[in-house]
């Protein structure tokens, strides 16, 4: 337990000393509050729909996680590439033991992310129920947890940052934009309305939202329930992987 | 009892035969070279001695631990400087040992004492606090060093430790290594392409080619046993004098290239 504890306290400290990349990480989730958020905002009214940025701020808080979660799980090909994972590997502890510690370092440090864009959203004009923030961070838990988890099971398959270009915009950014993040997944067409049910990201947003008193379509229930599951699988599959990595 | 005892040990990939069958064993407190050309199997071995690498066949007993059975018994007994490094460049000094130490299960009291006795022998200790990406080549060979140690391993792998850096550097660490060797009594497994490295330091030497031991004994032994007049020349003349291509895995050569150029 306690080298699942340092491995999660080196992923916090190398984040806490990037002061850049925090600020960095802040400036994509800005843009779409800004350029999105208000330029479809008189739209999005127009259509009955309601104030955007009531709809939008969840979507991406979500996204931030999402993105900084799964990046840290790919920062196991640096520590390849840097030889740091061989010292862990050497280590007397078992590897599902390291990829939690990676994983919940990695939830966490996208968690503190997280938050500074809520309270940047707050700024822009967000004003989402309060009595339910706990809920509001178990989501925020269960989706930093899911991508963590998933850019550390990919990580294990790939030696070099090659394969990057590939994952982000095959997987990562579709996870986000088919996740209901930006708009509503009612009345949508049919392929587009399967992809969204089958991304568990989706539910993440739609549960975040729930917690925030906004909108909903899901059940929370099935949301937490559909969120846990996935998070389970692909943290077997992230420790099956982990176990065939060799150096 | 034999500190690391190895029988019949194979290694192969797909069909390419790594370590082929080699039995060897090193008595406990030596200082033992395990030379051959690049990839000739060194690497290899040292990865499947340090639980890296799980072996096609064979058996190695390492401190009396089966490695393949206990891993993590085995683990405590060891220590290693890898051929790249493996350092965290955005921790400090302190946090890199701190962070061994604690993946090693050992108490605070216990630790931060060691940290300091070891990082004083490495003449490391008035850099602590500073960033390890801030550091030379052999201030981080000498850290790394520090660190292998500090769990109190019986064994002590280095895998060309000195790769890379000046003469200056390079007489320093062995001296600190002889030292540690007389003081602790660790066991020294290294490997490297200097001679007069073996010369000075080992004690037995095992040469090993296209993954086969071709011959094991004191400098003497393998000087006269190949009727050359230096070890170097001996070396040559049981190798052979062409250039090797490594083998094994691409990609992990690759990566091994890449760190090499990063360091």
């Amino acid at each position: 337990m306690i080298a699942i504890y340092i491995l999660w306290l080196r992923q916090l400290k190398r984040f806490i000393r990037k002061k850049t990349s925090i600020v960095g990480a802040l400036g994509q989730p800005i843009i779409f509050l800004v350029a999105i958020g208000f330029g479809f905002g008189p739209v999005f009214a127009r259509a009955g729909a309601g104030n955007y940025i009531q709809f939008l701020a969840p979507g991406i808080i979500v996204m931030t996680v999402l993105f900084t979660s799964i990046f840290t799980g790919l920062e196991i090909i640096w520590d390849k590439q840097f030889g740091f994972l061989k010292e862990t590997f050497v280590a007397p502890i078992s590897r599902w033991e390291i990829l939690l510690g990676k994983t919940l370092g990695g939830a966490t440090v996208a968690i503190i992310q997280g938050v500074l864009v809520f309270l940047i959203t707050l700024i822009a004009g967000f004003r989402p129920q309060l009595a339910t923030l706990p809920l509001a961070l178990l989501f925020l838990f269960l989706v930093a947890i899911l991508s963590s988890a998933l850019g550390a099971a990919i990580a294990a398959r790939l030696d070099d940052m090659q394969g990057f270009p590939l994952i982000f915009n095959f997987l990562v950014q579709p996870l986000f934009y088919l996740s209901g993040a930006i708009f509503p997944i009612q009345n949508l067409p049919k392929a587009l309305d399967i992809a969204t049910k089958l991304n568990p990201f989706s539910y993440g947003v739609d549960g975040l939202r729930y917690a925030f008193g906004g909108a909903h379509v899901f059940s929370p229930w099935l949301s937490l329930a559909v969120l846990c599951s996935v998070t389970i699988i692909i943290l077997s599959v992230g420790v099956y992987q982990f176990n065939k990595v060799q150096l | 009892m034999d500190i690391i005892e190895i029988k019949n040990l194979t290694k192969k990939f797909g069909d390419f035969t790594a370590v082929d069958d080699i039995s060897f064993n090193v008595k406990r407190g030596e200082i033992f070279a395990f030379l051959g050309p690049n990839g000739a199997g060194k690497t290899t071995t040292i990865k499947m001695l340090t639980t890296l690498l799980k072996p096609t066949a064979g058996n190695i007993l390492l401190d009396g631990h089966q490695v393949t059975d206990n891993p993590h018994q085995t683990r405590q007994s060891f220590g290693i400087v890898f051929q790249d490094p493996s350092l965290d460049n955005e921790l400090t000094a302190y946090e890199n040992m701190q962070f061994h130490a604690i993946l090693y299960g050992l108490k605070k009291d216990v630790y931060q004492k060691r940290i300091v006795d070891l990082l004083n022998l490495v003449e490391l200790y008035d850099r602590k606090d500073s960033f390890v990406k801030n550091f030379s080549g052999g201030m981080k060979r000498r850290l790394e060093i520090a660190r292998g140690l500090l769990h109190n391993p019986k064994v002590l792998f280095l895998d060309e430790p000195t790769i890379g850096l000046d003469p200056q550097t390079r007489n320093h660490i062995w001296a600190y290594i002889k030292n540690l060797n007389k003081q602790e009594n660790v066991t020294i497994f290294f490997t490297t392409h200097h001679m007069e490295e073996v010369e000075r330091m080992a004690e037995k030497i095992a040469i090993i080619d296209h993954g086969k031991i071709l011959i094991m004994g004191t400098i003497q032994e393998i000087i006269s046993a190949a009727k050359t007049k230096t070890l170097e020349e001996a070396f040559i003349s049981l190798t052979g004098k062409n250039i090797r291509e490594e083998a094994g895995n691409a990609g992990q050569n690759q990566m091994r290239i890449n760190n090499k150029l990063m360091r």
